[in-house]
């Protein structure tokens, strides 16, 4: 068993900053072990690969919207009518429970008008992920009190610009990365 | 495990538990006050590496079967997406190929310290015998595991050990159609091969679990194979084996390092990177390293079942080492006879597993045979007779009496006695 | 064995088995490789060994502790793959975005980009069902020369030309208990790319009286018999390097082993850099962990 001479008196210090020392070099060494551990359950480098979509949208008439698998996700993407386009319009920014575009392809912080939700130049096209920001579930197209979409789990309501107006949801609808690469073709990502 | 706990709960907590669920105190009574002899070299801390080890492979095992696909058209693939794009995967995969590797080189050692020390002997006979699953488990483990990644070595392996169980009289092949779950080494193999991998090693922590509970029953050997006679003899685990066994451990962790960082495929085939081919056999079957010296004793038997029956002997007989062992005297450090021949023994053991890694061929086919009549003869022969024949060395009164003349021998002084 | 007195000669005796042991043991050790040469020859177990000839032991940069792939080397290496060897073989685990990765060629985002746009997959099915071909992006892997197996054993005389993503790792020769216990210390694993740059500058005339059967060429670096289906794949002036390093079929060959051990390890360096720290913490470790201990046990005598 380990004495406890008197004797070692000023050695205790000494003796307990190699304890220290040693247990302080141990601790890093099974932290750094353990992060490959945790970090692997991270997104994989071929899942971050930029994973695009291309979309042939010159079927899609005005009034019709396609869902299309981006990412694992489902994307609407809408031709709007000229009275949807309008209606969105109409809408002063102020009003809206969330006043940011939430656009990818823009800068934080952009209000949420219309011209910075649709397509740039073609504002007939609206491209959203569809997930409903609440808790994640599939809105129903051109349902609700807005004319646009209608999450039936808790009951949020978006306009026709995508925009949350009613209901739990707290953010409009994301709009994803996306370029039209031709009149008739878009890449989602 | 202990009569009677010495530990007193000092927070509320630790009484509102130990009240409960006395796990602190079991803690504490076996790995903490726990008297354990003073004279244990650094052999005695394979122990706490094979737990170590054992946890390693479990811990990176769960984390690769995460991206693991156990398919026969898929399982390469997706260890190969493992190595290049998880994160870390490359890492994690080489941690547990290598992993394997040391767990069977700690065991060996482990292994031969019993049979050297004599760690096997009355009232050690269920604790050695508990071993001997473990290690037969682990082999069972260890075999699957390689089928995993579907190579050539995996699908050609699996194929030669399923197809032993055909030699069996009546039932072979019924048996080895059921293994595989097809006509020969198919997906439904790999499937249940992954299964069961999975699962042996949560096994192995049960028994390994009894393992512990066996030795705390009757205390742990030491080199004097003189049993704990006073608390003299003593000293408590924490921190005296704690540090001792940490320290080896990190030693053992640097030529695990050595190997999983620079080495990796050194113990690997490289055949085992091209995809399982059931059409096209390898020039060389040859199992890991560690399955070596076994696999040399199946081909040198020229007779099929025989040769069966003489490998799975070569490890049934480790069960029946403490009654074939006929000494009175523990230890081979006392024993002068026995331990030259536990050294041929050894030299033997490394030598069978040289002639594994070789084609069949010519010498090595008589030196095989040679060999394994002799490992057989070290447990049937040597062992009983040598016990009778030999006239062990004197031997100390108690492990402090050894203790004591070798710090006297050490220092040239009469050494204190430190209580 | 009989008890022994305590006669003078008793230690001796005691050591008896244990160098009869040893010398059996050195005497088999070297008879045995020098024995089974001897078998070979007698064609009595008779079979033949191959390769006929090890491969050269080359110096790489990726070779031992601080080892590290030459970016320039790697293109080099790649440009050979692909203008050389992708007309046969596939090299399915690798994708364009890899190319760019820290370790390996360094191909820039934007070269990684334009590259994959070279080559035509084929996608689909599409909105009709039919599949249809698009140029590469980077998340593609390296498409295949054949659609399957089959094809590509019809266009090889029988014979299907590996995929090369892991070829650098499949091919090595063993080199005796020797070299293998050497190879522990030096960190030899460069088996792979020394046989591949063997087998590619190895293409000689068979000698006099060897036949080799009709579709098939001689090398004796060849693993699997003194002949192969694939003929001697380089040739002087080839490719012309970009970087103007001289095109002869060494330096192809040296090239293309480097390029398919980065293909077959990609994240070899930042293994041999982790190994490094490692190992240095664990030095480091083990010795406050040996102090503590001398500490621990000052007082106890054992």
């Amino acid at each position: 068993m380990a004495s406890t001479d008197t004797a070692h008196e000023a050695e205790p210090t000494r003796r307990d900053f190699l304890y220290i020392a040693t247990g302080a070099v141990g601790a890093v060494g099974a932290a750094l072990t353990a992060w490959p551990l945790i970090d692997q359950m991270n997104p994989d480098a071929a899942a971050l690969a930029l994973a695009t979509t291309e979309v042939d949208i010159s079927s899609i008439a005005p009034g019709m919207s396609v869902t299309v698998k981006w990412r694992g996700k489902p994307v609407f993407i809408r031709n709007r009518t000229p009275e949807e386009i309008e209606a969105a319009k109409a809408v002063p920014v102020s009003e809206l429970p969330d006043r940011d575009a939430r656009n990818a392809n823009f800068d934080h912080g952009l209000p949420a008008d219309d011209a910075n939700r649709a397509a740039t130049g073609r504002e007939n096209w609206l491209v959203m992920v569809g997930i409903c920001t609440h808790l994640g579930c599939v809105p129903l197209g051109q349902q609700g009190p807005f004319g646009g979409w209608f999450c039936p789990c808790h009951g949020s309501a978006y306009d026709t610009a995508g925009r949350i107006r009613q209901g739990p949801a707290p953010e409009n609808l994301h709009v994803p990365k996306y370029e039209f690469i031709s009149d008739t073709q878009i890449r989602i990502g | 495990m202990a009569a009677t706990s010495s530990y007193q709960p000092k927070s509320g907590f630790a009484k509102w538990l130990e009240a409960r669920l006395p796990i602190i105190g079991l803690v504490h009574s076996s790995f903490v006050v726990y008297p354990t002899p003073r004279n244990l070299n650094y052999w005695w801390t394979f122990g706490a590496i094979l737990a170590f080890m054992l946890v390693v492979q479990i811990a990176t095992g769960v984390v690769l079967a995460m991206h693991y696909t156990p398919h026969a058209t898929m399982a390469m693939t997706s260890i190969e997406q493992i190595m290049r794009d998880v994160n870390y995967g490359w890492l994690l995969r080489y941690l547990h190929a290598n992993g394997g590797s040391m767990f069977f080189l700690a065991v060996y050692i482990h292994m031969l310290r019993g049979l050297y020390y004599g760690s096997y002997k009355d009232p050690r006979e269920v604790l050695w015998i508990l071993g001997v699953i473990i290690f037969l488990l682990m082999m069972a483990t260890a075999f699957m595991g390689y089928v995993l990644p579907w190579g050539q070595m995996s699908f050609w392996a699996a194929t030669v050990i399923t197809n032993l169980f055909s030699a069996i009289p009546l039932v072979g092949e019924a048996i080895t159609t059921w293994l595989w779950g097809g006509f020969a080494v198919d997906n439904p193999t790999l499937n249940r091969f992954y299964s069961l991998h999975y699962l042996l090693p949560f096994m192995i922590a049960g028994v390994v679990v009894l393992h512990i509970w066996a030795l705390h029953v009757v205390g742990q050997n030491n080199p004097t194979g003189i049993e704990i006679k006073s608390k003299q003899d003593t000293v408590p685990f924490t921190p005296h084996a704690t540090i001792k066994d940490s320290f080896g451990l990190v030693c053992f962790l640097i030529l695990f390092a050595w190997l999983v960082f620079f080495l990796p495929n050194y113990l690997g085939h490289p055949d085992n990177y091209i995809a399982a081919d059931p059409l096209k056999t390898p020039p060389h079957i040859v199992p890991e390293w560690y399955f070596l010296p076994f696999y040399a004793i199946l081909r040198a038997i020229p007779n099929k079942l025989l040769g069966v029956i003489a490998l799975f002997g070569s490890i049934a007989i480790l069960i029946f080492v403490p009654w074939l062992d006929t000494s009175r005297v523990r230890s081979a450090v006392y024993r002068p006879l026995y331990r030259q021949f536990f050294w041929i023994f050894v030299l033997t053991g490394i030598g069978l597993g040289y002639l594994g890694s070789q084609p069949p061929e010519g010498v090595y086919v008589i030196a095989a045979r040679i060999l394994t009549f002799y490992y057989f003869a070290h447990f049937l022969i040597v062992m009983p007779l040598i016990g009778i024949l030999e006239r062990p060395k004197p031997m100390p009164s108690s492990i402090t009496e050894a203790v004591l003349a070798k710090v006297k021998d050490q220092s040239g002084v009469a050494a204190e006695t430190k209580a | 064995m009989t008890s022994s007195s305590r006669a003078a000669g008793t230690p001796a005796m005691k050591r008896l088995p244990f160098v009869l042991a040893a010398v059996v043991a050195l005497g088999v050790a070297s008879a045995l490789p020098v024995a089974a040469q001897e078998a070979d020859h007698d064609g009595d177990a008779g079979t033949v060994h191959y390769p006929l000839r090890n491969p050269e032991q080359l110096t790489w940069t990726f070779a031992g502790f601080f080892g590290h792939f030459d970016p320039a080397q790697l293109q080099r290496g790649f440009q050979v793959y692909r203008e050389v060897c992708a007309n046969c073989h596939s090299m399915k685990l690798v994708a364009f975005r890899h190319l760019g990765l820290e370790g390996g060629p360094l191909f820039g985002d934007a070269e990684v980009k334009a590259l994959a746009a070279e080559y035509q997959i084929t996608d689909g099915p599409d909105g009709s069902g039919d599949m249809f071909e698009r140029p590469g992006r980077p998340s593609d892997y390296l498409p295949s020369p054949f659609p399957n197996d089959q094809a590509a054993a019809a266009a090889n005389g029988g014979a299907v030309p590996p995929d090369l993503s892991l070829m650098a790792k499949a091919r090595g020769v063993g080199r005796g208990v020797l070299w293998g216990l050497l190879d522990f210390f030096t960190q030899y694993q460069e088996g792979g790319p020394d046989y591949v740059h063997a087998l590619l500058t190895g293409y000689v005339e068979p000698p006099e009286g060897v036949e080799v059967p009709e579709g098939t060429h001689y090398n004796p670096y060849f693993n699997a018999g003194s002949a192969l289906a694939m003929p001697a794949p380089l040739a002087d002036g080839q490719v012309t390097y970009a970087d103007g390093t001289l095109g002869t079929v060494d330096q192809y060959a040296r090239d293309v082993s480097a390029f398919l051990m980065w293909a077959a390890e990609p994240h070899l360096v930042e293994r041999k850099r982790m190994g490094f720290q490692v190992v240095i913490f664990l030095i480091v470790f083990a010795g406050l962990m040996y102090v503590t201990k001398k500490k621990v046990w000052a007082t106890v005598a054992h």
